[in-house]
């Protein structure tokens, strides 16, 4: 079972969520724990995993051999990003302007282009006690993070339980990760942005037909409007945590909840004992 | 002109409440939402839209069932895995990234490709001055290119306002989104929290910063809920060459800001208000200079 941990807005405790069920889980049974939010993992800070292996995340990306082109211009015509272009005699490749779909490879008939590779990121994994850990890093100035996602969800095993952590927003990084999830939990904050953010988030588990809950973080700084909507939309509010200036100051240490609350194992436990019933 | 752009790596960390009272605190300038996948602005701004169009960028493919032959071969060219069959070929638009080889290939020319509709952009007028602003539909792609747009949109209404100064609200992390908001930028002011996650954070877009060749100033939020913690990004921002403009401390009125939809240093003397207007003069004297 996989479940994916999730917000819209950032900022708003996910990956202290996240990182806390992946604890309370492994407690009872074998967990794994993805980081995808590959710009900024954050995930190891709070499960602090011995990361023993490094692997490269590579995109293809086409090379040009001049000699065998011809610069009869179809790679440049079936590239819609338009990562190849022509000046006379002289053909240049953009190269992060690519997005790897392998249009010009195939339309090649002089088999001028070879195959290259960038690399986007590093995937990393390890053990976090008895927690798998996997986490992407994009490389800094990479603005590609799906395909490193999507080698990070590679690594999920079928036969445990997986939570994940989701990259804020709700675009094509958020949209990758949630894609095949069992379940989302959607953290947010009871305030104006909080709300407006959830219900973008929602929107897009609407569209992907997925099931998910609401958490209500810092519940007790803001006001009732994330409460109100939820109700009015039928989606269920799973889990309220209060502010406690413990916590703040715990997650600063790196301090997941279960360390710096010890009274939010229990419901962080029958939360998952609900979801993975 | 100058343009700034609000960062901060982590979510969460107040770049929206920030920008929201630089744009009450700043004058003579254009205000941007480049935050266009979950943009906030327009909460604390209360913008009144002057202008509304659809953001069209990229295509999306979508089958012709009469024409198509099962055949299949769109499935095995498509690198995004959007393509299934069954029956006949079926398209998951949340997985097309519109590149068109599968059309290109069709033998049965049952691929059509769509002109993708993914957002709205606004220029609205504010108390403040005007704002541009921008949302993606749920779930779409091309985020970089709508921030481009919106950019270009700013500067060209600052140009003919003869506005000074164009203030962005970037979004969250080091990706694309982010990096398309810093063409052409003065300045980034990154916004963090003493948290570990926010220095980790914070450290990556100061690696960005520095790979793109802008300067970069800090402030740190809510310093005061681990005040070690704000030593030690000050410490590490020493090490960088990166001025540390001030530190706001925790303060309730923010929320409450928020939860009025006003600019947090509007008709207020708070500890975080104060704080930020101090940082603002600072910001400005070292981007706008004499």
């Amino acid at each position: 079972m996989r479940i994916t941990v999730a917000s819209g807005k950032g900022g708003t405790g996910k990956t202290i969520v996240s990182t806390s069920l992946a604890l309370c889980a492994s407690a009872s049974g074998r967990t794994q724990f993805l980081d995808c939010d590959v710009e900024e993992p954050n995930g190891h800070i709070f499960l602090a995993p011995d990361l023993s292996l490094s692997e490269r995340c590579v995109v293809t990306i086409p090379r040009i051999i001049e000699g065998k082109c011809t610069y009869c211009g179809k790679c440049r015509d079936i590239c819609r990003f338009n990562a190849i272009t022509i000046f006379g005699q002289t053909i240049m490749s953009f190269n992060e302007l690519c997005h790897s779909c392998l249009g010009c490879f195939l339309v090649c008939e002089e088999n001028a282009i070879a195959r290259d590779e960038r690399e986007i990121g590093v995937v990393e994994t390890g053990l976090a006690g008895s927690i798998d850990f996997v986490h992407g890093r994009t490389r800094v100035g990479e603005a590609m993070s799906v395909p490193l996602i999507k080698a990070v969800k590679k690594k999920a095993r079928q036969d445990v339980l997986v939570i994940i952590d989701a990259p804020p927003g709700t675009s094509c990084p958020f949209v990758e990760t949630v894609s095949d999830a069992d379940y989302v939990l959607l953290v947010t904050e009871p305030t104006p942005f909080g709300l407006h953010d959830l219900q973008l988030a929602v929107a897009v588990l609407q569209k992907l037909n997925i099931p998910g809950g609401v958490i209500i973080n810092r519940a007790d700084l803001g006001d009732d409007r994330v409460e109100k909507w939820c109700a009015g939309v039928g989606i269920p509010v799973v889990l309220k945590i209060p502010f406690e200036r413990g916590i703040a100051e715990g997650y600063a240490r790196g301090e997941n909840l279960i360390q710096s609350q010890p009274n939010l194992r229990q419901p962080l436990e029958n939360l998952l004992k609900e979801l993975v019933r | 002109m100058k343009e700034i752009v609000v960062l901060s790596g982590k979510g969460g960390t107040g770049k929206t409440t920030f920008l929201g009272a630089m744009a009450f605190l700043a004058t003579n300038k254009v205000l941007a939402d480049c935050d266009v996948d979950a943009a906030d602005l327009h909460l604390l701004l209360a913008p009144e839209p002057r202008q509304e169009n659809e953001f069209r960028s990229g295509v999306k493919a979508r089958v012709d069932s009469t024409l198509c032959s099962a055949c299949g071969s769109c499935e095995e060219l498509c690198q995004f895995d959007a393509i299934e069959m069954n029956g006949e070929a079926q398209i998951n638009s949340l997985s097309c990234e519109g590149c068109g080889v599968c059309a290109h290939f069709c033998p049965e020319n049952a691929i059509i490709l769509d002109e993708n509709h993914c957002g709205t952009w606004f220029v609205s007028d504010t108390d403040y001055g005007p704002l541009v602003h921008a949302q993606l539909f749920a779930g779409e792609e091309n985020s970089g290119k709508l921030v481009a747009f919106v950019k270009r949109k700013a500067r060209q209404l600052a140009e003919e306002n003869g506005a000074e100064l164009i203030l962005v609200d970037g979004a969250p992390g080091i990706g694309c989104p982010v990096i398309a908001s810093l063409s052409n930028t003065d300045a980034i002011l990154a916004v963090t929290e003493p948290t570990q996650s926010g220095l980790h954070d914070l450290e990556r877009v100061l690696d960005l910063a520095v790979h793109f060749k802008i300067q970069s100033f800090v402030s740190i939020n809510k310093w005061d809920l681990n005040p070690p913690m704000a030593d030690e990004i000050e410490a590490c921002c020493r090490k960088r060459d990166v001025i540390v403009l001030g530190r706001v401390p925790f303060d309730p009125a923010v929320v409450s800001s928020q939860l009025n939809g006003v600019p947090l240093v509007k008709d207020n003397d708070g500890i975080a208000a104060m704080a930020i207007r101090e940082i603002w003069a600072q910001l400005r004297d070292n981007v706008a200079g004499d």
